[in-house]
């Protein structure tokens, strides 16, 4: 397989919390903490563990802005992991079709 | 439900017929495009399929139920045996339909694969189908 390894991304994703953080950021653009920690129903020390996790991941970055840290998504891995599990769920596609072409073959039956 | 990848479509042959092109070396090198397929079909056999571009890939296999279910664990790095954290999961199961069968096949364990600082959050919900809807939808925002 000729795609990056999608196992930090899976794993990120793999908590509700982080999943709504990062659909409130894909969203509502760049967002502090702060503001996070009030819509979501989670601490701000959460949040901000979360967003490390994430972070870690690719799917977010932390910047400046005057004294805030907003966070905002980066659209790269999470397009790579959609691509990859589009191109994993065609080979398999693929595959069942060769297998359903093969099984109904007609049998082949020698001369005698 | 798992993070899985989960497909299947209807074959025009019975489960007998279906499974034999499942699970004998021969056939399973044709539908995986392998130039060559070794399987031992019992559980803990392995199950070598060796590509002239891409390398060896390395499988185990587990469950052997003819003609209702084919399970294996795939190693995702080619010429690396399976292991935790460096495979996933791949179940076939055949069941008859009308004078078909539906073949349908789930690959799982994704979240799984890799970062062991993870491994908590890997017994929590996970539903790649689930993931996929999300990435897609937050995907848009950025085409």
């Amino acid at each position: 397989m000729t795609v990056t390894d999608p196992g930090p991304v899976f794993a990120a994703l793999a908590d509700p919390t982080r999943r709504s953080v990062l659909t409130r950021l894909a969203s509502g653009g760049a967002t502090s903490a702060t503001v996070l920690a009030r819509e979501l129903p989670v601490t701000r020390q959460a949040v901000v563990q979360h967003l490390a996790v994430l972070d870690a991941a690719g799917l977010t970055r932390a910047r400046r802005h005057g004294r805030e840290v907003r966070h905002e998504v980066r659209a790269e891995a999470l397009t790579g992991a959609a691509r990859w599990m589009t191109t994993i769920a065609r080979q398999w596609d693929d595959r069942l079709a060769a297998i359903a072409a093969l099984a109904e073959e007609p049998p082949v039956t020698g001369p005698q | 439900m798992e993070d899985s990848i989960v497909r299947e479509t209807v074959v025009a042959a019975p489960p007998e017929r279906v499974w034999e092109v499942l699970t004998t070396a021969e056939y399973v090198g044709r539908w995986f495009g392998a130039d060559k397929a070794e399987i031992d079909l019992r559980p803990g056999g392995s199950f070598v399929m060796t590509w002239a571009e891409h390398g060896v890939g390395y499988a185990r296999v587990e469950r052997v139920e003819e003609p209702t279910a084919f399970t294996f664990r795939w190693g995702i790095e080619p010429g690396a045996e399976p292991e935790p954290g460096e495979e996933t999961l791949v179940e076939f199961t055949l069941a008859p339909t009308g004078d078909g069968t539906l073949l349908r096949v789930v690959e799982s364990g994704f979240s799984k694969l890799d970062r062991p600082a993870e491994k908590q959050e890997w017994h929590r919900e996970r539903n790649v189908d689930g993931w996929r809807q999300v990435l897609e939808a937050i995907a848009k925002h950025f085409t």
